[in-house]
């Protein structure tokens, strides 16, 4: 029998990279192999593409196919990127739903070698992916047939990549505190992510101006990081397009990345001691196996 | 544990040494008593038990009508005329209606399938359309309530006008509405009984496109004919179509069709629905039984 191998393991970063690598591989199998390749990529193409041709022709009907105007740009790109907010939120703190309510696993991944935090944020990797295929299609669609006026060479892709890597780690950020949430909550717990996606939707300016809304609700949008991450993502593409919009006139790019990061450090915090707090009150009160059949 | 059999109410004891033929035997319906108690027992978790579930009733409302805000303001900010935002708040009430087909009847079935219930409604004497029926009714019922909730609540914050035409007509749209609309959720659930996880997708999948082709947010006169009358399979197209030319002022301009041609063809689609959710009900069972697919659980 050989001697056991005794040199000393990083186990932190084996446990954490493993965590990850696990849950985006069995993410990817769970969202993906319910079918063939084929009907799967119609399915994750048809769904956001419907979404966006609600405002398009809801945009049509009432300015008789005025594509042209920046209004039309502003919530095609608002609309597109928010599919990433419903992936990646609401993908992190569903694997809690369904690893414990649908597959009654959660409590076996609590007795593996595993990081629970980290393998949530690897389950939310196949949304992303889906996510990212129906923003990318929905954008191609929108210049290809719908004036979307996105010049390639003029895109500033600095600032967009670095506004997309930020935002993405706050909706995972954001996605982690509704994992955390959803953990205690049994009965109306599948309402969770939507919920709070529907809010967001409404509140971040997606689709509409942050000035279109009542006064007393606007505030609401300039707390929410998603705001300023659609503002970036938007300067970053059709900059001369989001600068004929007045709600962040005041802010300059660097002054709202500093902004975005802030928010995510300030989320990422909330979201490692909301989660433990959540975890252990539910480890508590016995609630991570539960299954309530609703 | 107690000894005395009164402790146990509803089990009857039978006494030994003192017994008539039938006595002590549990009376039961059948024919249409049965079919009737069955409707009653399976729409009474969908009203009562939904009722007592408050976090239900609260999101069953935020989540439309976070929708219909947005959607409205969408409509500011492009400078819509006002009755389009009317439109917006009763497509928003009526997608509760589709939600309520396709989530909790449609794939109901595939529900009861993980959980292991539908074996036990297939072996009872109950009929299998009166508990679907049953589902309809009780889902009717409460999805109602909500839908009350968010044109009360959607008219009251952006200050709909409403100019109903005929009080009848509008009653009759919405019935027939409701009852083909139903049909086909029973219809679909008779489908839904085969499938497995992909149940789950293609509810999901029934979204956003039924949204947009059936005019939730705008009328589908702006759609060509043809994809109008296609979307029209859908009963809340139809429904939707002529609700709005019977209570908003623009609406007759924008109608699809007239007001009395939507109502026939409701009507036949009611018909259509029930008959050929029956026919295909008893088929599909025969069927799931037949491939042993009662109560697979491919998870």
């Amino acid at each position: 029998m050989e001697p056991a191998d005794l040199r000393p393991i990083n186990y932190k970063s084996s446990t954490f990279s493993r965590s990850f690598r696990m849950a985006a591989w069995l993410g990817w199998q769970i969202e993906s192999n319910w079918t063939d390749p084929f009907l799967f990529a119609i399915y994750s193409i048809i769904k956001p593409l419907a979404g966006a041709a609600i405002l398009v022709v809801m945009y049509s009907i009432i300015t008789n196919g005025d594509f042209a105007d920046p209004i039309f740009t502003y919530i095609y790109l608002g609309n597109a990127f928010y599919l990433y907010v419903g992936a990646v939120m609401s993908g992190i703190s569903w694997a809690v739903l369904d690893d414990r309510e649908h597959y009654k696993t959660l409590k076996y991944m609590y007795v593996a070698p595993i990081n629970i935090p980290v393998y949530l944020i690897g389950r939310g990797v196949a949304k992303f992916l889906v996510g990212s295929i129906s923003v990318f299609i929905t954008i191609i669609f929108g210049v290809l047939f719908l004036h979307v006026d996105v010049n390639l060479a003029t895109v500033n892709w600095q600032l967009f990549i670095v506004s997309l890597a930020i935002g993405v780690v706050m909706l995972a950020m954001m996605g982690l505190i509704l994992a955390g949430i959803s953990l205690l909550i049994v009965n109306h717990v599948w309402f969770i992510g939507d919920a709070v996606a529907g809010a967001l939707f409404l509140f971040s300016g997606a689709i509409f101006p942050l000035e279109v809304l009542p006064v007393w609700l606007q505030p609401i949008g300039y707390i929410i990081p998603i705001s300023y991450w659609l503002e970036l993502l938007r300067r970053s593409l059709v900059g001369s397009i989001a600068a004929t919009f007045p709600t962040f006139e005041n802010l300059s790019n660097s002054q709202l990345l500093g902004i975005l990061l802030g928010l995510t450090i300030l989320f990422g915090i909330i979201a490692k001691f909301l989660f433990r707090y959540c975890e252990h009150v539910a480890q508590e009160r016995g609630l991570i196996d539960m299954v309530t059949n609703y | 544990m107690s000894d005395n059999p009164q402790a146990f109410p509803g089990i009857i004891t039978p006494k030994i040494g003192a017994q008539k033929p039938n006595e002590g035997r549990v009376h039961k319906n059948s024919g249409w008593k049965l079919y009737i108690q069955a409707v009653v027992a399976r729409a009474y978790p969908r009203i009562i038990g939904q009722q007592r579930e408050k976090s239900w009733l609260f999101f069953d409302i935020l989540l439309p009508l976070l929708s219909v805000c947005a959607y409205v303001f969408v409509y500011q900010a492009i400078g819509a005329p006002e009755d389009y935002i009317g439109f917006v708040v009763i497509g928003g009430a009526m997608i509760a209606f589709w939600m309520n087909v396709l989530w909790s009847m449609s794939s109901q079935l595939y529900w009861e399938k993980e959980q292991g219930n539908l074996a036990l409604y297939i072996i009872t004497p109950a009929s299998m359309m009166a508990i679907l029926l049953g589902m309809a009714l009780g889902g009717l019922l409460a999805t109602t309530l909500r839908a009350l909730a968010i044109i009360l609540l959607g008219s009251l914050f952006f200050h709909v006008k409403y100019a109903v035409t005929s009080f009848a007509q509008l009653f009759a749209v919405f019935l027939l509405t409701m009852v083909s609309l139903y049909g086909l959720g029973m219809m679909a659930a008779s489908l839904f009984l085969l499938l497995s996880r992909e149940a789950w997708h293609i509810s999901n999948l029934a979204q956003e496109p039924i949204y947009l082709f059936s005019g939730f947010y705008f009328p589908i006169k702006n759609f060509s004919f043809w994809i109008s009358a296609a979307a029209s399979f859908i009963p809340l197209t139809l429904g939707l179509d002529a609700m709005r030319q019977l209570v908003f002022e623009s609406g007759p301009s924008l109608g699809f069709l007239s007001v009395r041609v939507e109502i026939i063809i409701l009507l036949i689609l009611s018909i259509v629905f029930l008959f050929a959710a029956r026919v295909m009900l008893a088929h599909m069972e025969k069927l799931a039984i037949r491939e042993g697919r009662l109560t697979e659980n491919r998870r």
